[in-house]
């Protein structure tokens, strides 16, 4: 059974705006058009798209507190919207831009209440707590009040909370947000051992290509509301980043150097970008043709990056 | 069970600690409701300078009266509350709605936490002030004391349940203060904090009596003061019980109803 499962899920929004001075107009927003996918348990999945793409509100409805306008959704075997406080034991879930912790206590208070909330054993509790506190690095502000936290810190003690009770599935929107690079690569092993180790399945959006690159075994591109893409990162540079960049440097200055298949995209001094189909051409064809034309002194090849890729994707809606 | 009543009790003292929080807002909060309650002694006093008694009032259960209806006026939350429809607005409720735990448990049981705080720290210094400088009487039976904490616990799931009613509305409607000053403006008159439900003309008083209003405030005051006493006390925290199920219940299915159209705001 997939841990998660959805079938021509869709969400639409009924907005009322002003249309002139004493009429109203209501438009619907499409957030979410038309979804199908599923995932199976243990998978890290990247679930990513621009702005307004309709991942929050995937992630809410998969959590329960959407309704989907239509389809069908089933995560843990549940209903979500039906079965929502029987699934919230289940699962863990955190909204990075939302504050999930008791405001006015100290953080510690917020673990303690989760633990009654969830029926947390106590040697879970234990072992949870204090290998969070070593990974993340919570000693410092453990006992401060969550109004007086700094955003990454807060972020840190969220990340505890939706994990602390062992969830089986877990759904990050925006794990990452606000954290610095340290942090960032504890919270990326945190998850990957989770992941590997206790089997948790883990659905994360993050506008941080990085941590996808990093932690997904399988990508999920949406935008407007529909599944652009579905596969590893490989998959996703070999389609859409066949694109690969030969750096050049001249002898000389000189013009831009005329290649078939290939073409300069950018000339500075006696270094000339050069972009070529990685699968029409081999770097050895396109520099031995370059060498032809002018004395070359030195040159590198640049692949694609997924941030380049994926800029793409959501720029050229490809 | 027990681990039930366990988190209930954990919920219940973060309710308590988030309003341990703000001590100088405390302070201030019952400095006001004393010189308030100087305000409302003198006045309603001056209503006996020409007879003994109002229905069951006399002068001396009206100065327990005032004290006491000062103190109980933040443990019942007479002046509003809006977090939940605040949590509606900012979308925040989905923080609730994540956890294995029902809203509205979560919500009353942290209600009482609240409460418990305002009982102590609001609650008891006007009262002390009506002591000890206006003689008011306290209730020399410990069975009167018994039955006065039962009905202000009684008491504060009747007002939980109100209250949550007028948040709720925040589920139909971004404007929910419109709705709130109404509902404080109905809930402070009749629920008997004004002036005693006894004061009204017997036409508004029925009609009091028929709405779940002096359940939050009256029906407490009056077992304290001993104008209700006996077998009556009985009678009056059944009635208390009914609208305080009647409340919850309602408030319960709205919940439901609100979650069903729940538009979550914000990313
Ligand atoms: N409560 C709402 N009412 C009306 N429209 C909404 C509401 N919530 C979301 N939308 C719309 O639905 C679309 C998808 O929003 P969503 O928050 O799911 O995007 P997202 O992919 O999470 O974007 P981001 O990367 O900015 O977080 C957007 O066009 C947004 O304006
Ligand atoms: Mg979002």
């Amino acid at each position: 059974m997939p841990a998660i499962e959805l079938e021509h899920v869709g969400k639409d929004f009924v907005v009322r705006r002003a249309a002139g001075r004493f009429r109203r107009r209501t438009d619907v927003v499409h957030a979410v058009s038309d979804l199908s996918f599923s995932v199976e348990p243990g998978s890290l999945v990247g679930y990513i798209g621009p702005n307004g793409a309709g991942k929050s509100t995937t992630v809410k409805m998969l959590t329960g507190i959407l309704v989907p306008s239509r389809g069908r959704i089933s995560v843990a075997g549940l209903v979500p919207t039906r079965q929502r406080t029987k699934l919230a034991g289940r699962i863990g879930v955190m909204f990075g831009q939302r504050v999930q912790l008791w405001w006015d206590l100290p953080l510690i208070e917020s673990f303690e209440l989760l633990r009654h909330i969830y029926r947390i054993p106590s040697q879970i509790y234990e072992r949870n707590l204090s290998a969070f506190r070593q990974l993340l690095d919570l000693d410092k502000f453990l006992w401060t009040p969550v109004r007086q936290l700094s955003l990454g810190q807060r972020i840190r003690g969220e990340l505890t909370a939706a994990m602390l009770h062992d969830p089986e599935i877990l759904f990050l929107d925006e794990p990452t947000i606000g954290l610095d690079v340290v942090a960032r690569q504890r919270v990326r092993e945190l998850l990957l051992s989770a992941n590997r180790e206790r089997g948790m399945t883990v659905l994360l959006t993050s506008h941080d290509l990085t941590d996808i690159e990093r932690l997904c075994s399988r990508i999920l591109i949406i935008d407007r509301g529909r599944l652009i893409f579905d596969g590893d990162v490989d998959t996703l540079k070999a389609r859409y980043g066949k694109e690969r960049v030969l750096v050049v440097d001249l002898e000389e200055p000189g013009p831009a150097l005329q290649l078939d298949g290939a073409r300069v995209i950018r000339v500075e001094g006696p270094r000339q970008w050069i972009a070529f189909d990685g699968e029409r051409l081999s770097a050895a064809q396109l520099t031995a043709a370059a060498a032809a034309q002018a004395p070359l002194r030195d040159l590198t090849v640049q692949e694609p990056e997924i941030e380049d890729v994926v800029r793409r994707i959501y720029q050229e809606r490809l | 069970m027990l681990a039930s009543l366990r988190t209930d009790l954990e919920i219940a003292r973060r309710g308590y600690l988030r309003y341990a929080a703000y001590p100088a807002a405390t302070a201030a909060g019952a400095f006001t409701n004393i010189i308030f309650g100087l305000m409302r002694g003198s006045v309603l006093l001056a209503l006996f300078a020409e007879r003994e008694r109002i229905g069951a009032y006399d002068a001396a259960a009206t100065i327990a009266y005032v004290w006491l209806t000062q103190g109980l006026l933040n443990v019942v939350a007479l002046w509003g509350w809006q977090e939940l429809a605040l949590r509606v607005r900012t979308g925040d409720i989905a923080t609730d709605l994540i956890r294995p735990i029902h809203p509205m448990r979560t919500a009353l049981a942290t209600d009482y936490g609240r409460a418990a705080y305002q009982l102590i720290f609001r609650g008891i210094p006007p009262v002390a002030v009506g002591v000890l400088a206006f003689h008011a009487v306290l209730p020399a039976d410990p069975l009167v004391w018994l039955a006065f904490v039962a009905s202000l616990g009684l008491a504060v799931a009747v007002s939980f349940g109100f209250r949550l009613l007028y948040n709720l509305a925040a589920f139909w409607t971004t404007d929910t203060r419109g709705t709130m000053i109404l509902a404080l403006v109905v809930m402070s008159v009749f629920s008997g904090f004004v002036i005693p439900i006894q004061f009204f003309p017997p036409w508004l008083a029925a009609i009091a009596n028929a709405t779940p209003f002096p359940a939050m405030v009256q029906t407490p005051v009056d077992i304290f003061v001993g104008v209700t006493r006996g077998p009556a006390i009985l009678v009056a925290l059944a009635g208390q019980l009914g609208w305080a199920a009647g409340m919850l219940l309602k408030s319960y299915w709205v919940f439901a109803l609100g979650t069903r159209r729940l538009v979550v705001q914000g990313g």
